[in-house]
């Protein structure tokens, strides 16, 4: 079954108007879209990220779904028990982790690691900020190279980390990357995700206005031209068979995408660009090769 | 010794609630008006607004000023251009 804009608007909400994050908050976008696929018989489990805030504080919360806030380090283990006890007790539910890119890269990633290694029933979502934003934009191990941040003045030295990959080499059923700027793509996978049994991880790039440095309209603009551009490229690996899932008809200049943003702009120079770019294209071909494969793993 | 006293336990569970933030819509700085002649009922604005706040009336859309916090997303994905940012108070 494909899901249209219209069965979506026709389900019942989740995530209530009115929460805490930022006007053009892409984290919340994703949130209301994941949500209206998993539907109400769905248990979250945040960690310590933008996420806990976007709740609001107690005693109110915009979330109309049971939901857990954990420690930083515990999510996936936390989701691992969760799911026990339903197989003990028979339930059936959804049990969605929503954990930001510093619970999933950095802290998140042993229990991440060992619930994958398990296959645990569960979908894990890292909506990727890029940076530790809810603490006031700290480098992640998910920071783009170059990018500023408040602890990488000039531009940060590493590369980002390639999560999804790593997730997928643990042989889980279902991994894919996603796009707020790609909704409808987004929407599919989630269904897909939902529909499968096991270790499932999506990792969304969810653009955030005041950490990246651009006005709060651009939201989805960059999240489209992140994938445009090749920078954060959508594909999902089905059982170790791996589909890039849009493939840009004529790849953007990677400067539209990086000088959109004050975060790159005051780090980077025009070879710093070009040197970004070709690191881009050698990826995405890297990609495509892997596309060619059978299985990656 | 003193007698043992029945103390009521408070869990930290909050409940869910639209504005758990209070009435957001007074962030807004612009307010996206919708001109309903040239909306194309596409529902863009729908599936692009971060906060859930544009609801079907009838068969068009309508924002929830209440809650809408005015990050202007909506206007930049309309695809018929019906969506105008309008400075509040202005």
């Amino acid at each position: 079954m494909v899901l249209t804009i219209k069965d979506l608007m026709s389900r019942e909400r989740t995530y209530l108007p009115g929460s805490a994050s930022c006007p053009g908050c892409g984290a919340s976008l994703a949130f209301k879209l994941a949500s209206k696929v998993l539907g109400r018989n769905t248990v979250y489990v945040v960690p310590a990220c933008c996420f806990s805030v976007i709740q609001g504080p107690y005693p109110k919360t915009c979330i109309n779904a049971p939901l857990i806030n954990i420690a930083f380090a515990a999510a996936a283990a936390c989701a691992s028990g969760i799911t026990r006890a339903h197989k003990i007790t028979g339930r059936k539910a959804n049990v969605v982790v929503w954990a930001g890119d510093g619970g999933t890269v950095d802290i998140g990633l042993q229990a991440l690691s060992g619930a994958a290694e398990r296959n645990e029933d569960m979908i894990y979502v890292c909506y990727d900020n890029e940076a530790y934003m809810n603490t006031g934009i700290q480098r992640s191990g998910s920071t783009p190279q170059k990018a500023w941040t408040k602890t990488t003045l000039g531009g940060k030295v590493q590369p980002k980390k390639e999560v999804p990959l790593i997730v997928a080499m643990h042989r889980v059923p279902y991994v894919a990357t996603a796009s707020v700027g790609y909704p409808m793509d987004l929407v599919r996978k989630f269904e897909k995700a939902s529909r499968m049994e096991g270790f499932r991880y999506i990792h969304i790039l969810s653009p955030c206005p005041p950490g990246w440095g651009m006005s709060s309209n651009k939201t989805a603009e960059m999240g489209k031209l992140a994938v445009d551009t090749c920078f954060f490229p959508l594909y999902e690996i089905e059982h170790g068979k791996l589909r890039v899932t849009v493939k840009p008809r004529e790849r953007k200049p990677l400067k539209n995408y990086l000088l959109a943003q004050s975060r790159f702009r005051r780090t980077l120079s025009e070879a710093d660009v070009e040197e970004l770019e070709k690191e881009v294209v050698k990826k995405w071909n890297q990609l495509l090769e892997l596309e060619k494969l059978d299985r990656i793993v | 010794m003193s007698e043992s006293k029945e103390v009521e336990m408070v869990l930290p569970i909050s409940y869910p609630s639209p504005g758990a933030m209070g009435k957001t819509g007074i962030w807004r700085v612009f307010k996206p008006v919708i001109d309903l002649s040239k909306c194309i009922k596409c529902w863009q604005c729908w599936l692009y607004c971060p906060e859930d706040t544009v609801v079907m009336e009838g068969d068009h859309p309508k924002i929830d000023y209440e809650y809408c916090k005015g990050c202007g997303v909506c206007k930049e994905v309309c695809r018929a251009g019906a969506i105008s940012m309008i400075r509040e108070g202005g």
